[in-house]
């Protein structure tokens, strides 16, 4: 089970303090909103989190000042949307 | 199984249940005895647990736009009732009749004529998980007809009719939860599926009108009955939305029909037509009409179904304009809670709209295949990614439109480019 950083759209402003914490895991696009470089599943709602950004990652959870940012197993998501 | 005939006893009585005939058999503005005559009463007994065996016999998938399977959804929402330690949660089931997508009608027309039929069936699928709370979520024009369904009855007590918003995103399943509990038709973030913890934390079903309507008539005749009409993948029969040229019908046609065939029963002159645009909004764009109507199968010989749309585009009309226009719109629907959706769609909008009417510059195309990747599945709905699926469509339907609007001119509306 890996682990995985769920974005929460209807929270995060778009600020980028995590794609400070995290720049190889998380660019920014065209409005600053953090775009995941590896999506688990496919899904950029939920970056791959490897075992040496764990730490940053979870400070990411911690810092974010709008609490968007959740870390999960990937096996938690919600696979459907019913 | 039993037999089919077994299963159909005096189906003969009830006028009109052939073929694809049958959602709207009781009649226009049918009342409760039109409509115990045509289908006869709803069974007293059989439709607890079991039913779910009977709904995934007969295969039945919903009807608003996703497709998923009738019979997972409600053992969801069961086993996630019966987990619940203390205080058994009685799962909360809605019927959902917030057609927030303007091409479609269908659910609107199944309200005002066939109000028992959604009704009988949202009862069903409250007794097969032992159910609590009901509501009918439905849009302003269509609460009197149901009120007036409900009095009729006796057994509907417990139903609670909740008006719908008429935004484009007040059917999103989410969003219904949302309005019922709080007022607010916006789509929730979740990380939990609704039918584990949805409304007030409960597990909650929501089922499209229409889905509803074919649970009452299979727990009525049973799956074999279902399934004598359409395909082994896509049983039953589904309500269509036909637009275009045309003034607005609605068919019901077998599951799986060809495009062909559903223009062909429509009336429209095969001919004429230039495009289709299939599902919606949020739906995709086809050409061929060889294609077939069905939740599953090979995108180049099916097309989704979804909410049951079918709009027609005449040869004389330009694809990419008209998909401007409903980009357009989608973009003044997002709920503006999610950044990408919020600022994506208006400047996907922008773009389209640029290729659309007259913009010569060549980067366009990719800057709008670049901006439907951004956009897509950065939010808490499916909105976006919706948005990019239908202007990837056309972008590979019409991409001869695209090429010569980029070099000024316009197969359509003849060089009336700069
Ligand atoms: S820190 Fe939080 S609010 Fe800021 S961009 Fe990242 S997720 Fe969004
Ligand atoms: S993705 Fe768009 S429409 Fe969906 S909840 Fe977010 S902002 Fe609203």
């Amino acid at each position: 089970m890996r682990e995985v950083l769920h974005i929460d759209w209807t929270r995060c402003d778009g600020r980028g303090l995590c794609t400070e914490l995290l720049p190889t895991l998380l660019g920014r696009d065209d409005w600053g909103y953090p775009l995941a470089m590896q999506a688990a599943g496919g899904d950029p709602s939920n970056v791959v989190i490897d075992f040496q950004h764990s730490e940053a990652a979870a400070d990411a959870v911690k810092l974010c000042p709008k609490m968007a940012l959740a870390l999960a197993y990937e096996a938690d998501q919600a696979d459907e949307t019913w | 199984m039993t037999s089919l005939a077994a299963q159909m006893p005096g189906l003969g009585d009830h006028r009109g249940l052939r073929g694809t005939y049958r959602l709207f058999a009781a009649g226009n503005n049918a009342d409760i005895s039109a409509h115990v005559q045509a289908f006869g009463p709803l069974p007293a007994s059989g439709i607890e647990g079991d039913f779910i065996d009977v709904l995934e016999s007969a295969g039945l998938t919903g009807r608003g736009g996703a497709a998923f399977a009738s019979w997972r959804k409600i053992a969801a929402a069961g086993a996630a009732a019966r987990s619940r330690a203390i205080m058994a949660t009685k799962p909360v089931v809605i019927a959902n009749g917030a057609e927030g997508e303007p091409l479609s009608f269908k659910d609107k027309t199944l309200l005002a004529h066939a109000p028992h039929v959604v009704i009988d069936g949202l009862l069903c699928a409250a007794r097969a998980v032992a159910g609590g709370q009901m509501f009918m979520y439905v849009s302003a024009p269509s609460i009197p007809a149901v009120k007036r369904a409900l009095a009729e009855r006796t057994d509907a007590r417990n139903i609670k009719i909740v008006a719908a918003s008429e935004t484009f995103i007040s059917g999103e399943a989410s969003a219904v939860v949302n309005s019922i509990a709080n007022g607010k038709a916006l789509p929730l973030e979740r990380r939990r599926r609704l039918s584990d913890s949805g409304f007030k934390g409960r597990p909650t079903l929501v089922f499209n009108v229409e889905t509803l309507a074919h649970m009452a008539l299979i727990a009525r005749f049973g799956a074999a009955w279902f399934r004598c009409v359409g395909t082994e993948r896509d049983p039953g029969t589904r309500l269509l939305s036909i637009s275009g040229p045309i003034s607005g019908q609605i068919l019901e046609v077998a599951g799986d029909v060809s495009l062909e065939d559903v223009l062909t029963q429509s009336g429209i002159d095969v001919s004429t037509v230039g495009a289709l645009l299939v599902g919606g909004y949020h739906g995709r764009w086809v050409r061929r009409l060889d294609y077939r109507l069905a939740p599953t199968g090979t995108e180049s010989h099916t097309v989704r179904p979804g909410a049951g749309v079918v709009h027609v585009l005449l040869h004389s009309q330009c694809g990419l304009e008209a998909t401007a226009q409903i980009v357009s719109y989608l973009a003044t629907q997002s709920a503006k809670q999610c950044g990408p959706c919020m600022f994506g769609l208006p400047a996907m909008a922008r773009v389209m709209n640029a290729i659309a009417y007259g913009d010569r510059d060549p980067r366009l195309l990719l800057e709008l295949v670049r901006l439907s990747d951004v956009v897509t599945g950065r939010g808490a709905c499916h909105h976006p990614d919706g948005t990019a699926e239908l202007v990837r469509s056309a972008l590979d339907q019409f991409s001869e439109d695209v090429d010569a609007h980029l070099s000024g001119t316009c197969l359509k509306t003849k060089g009336r480019r700069s």
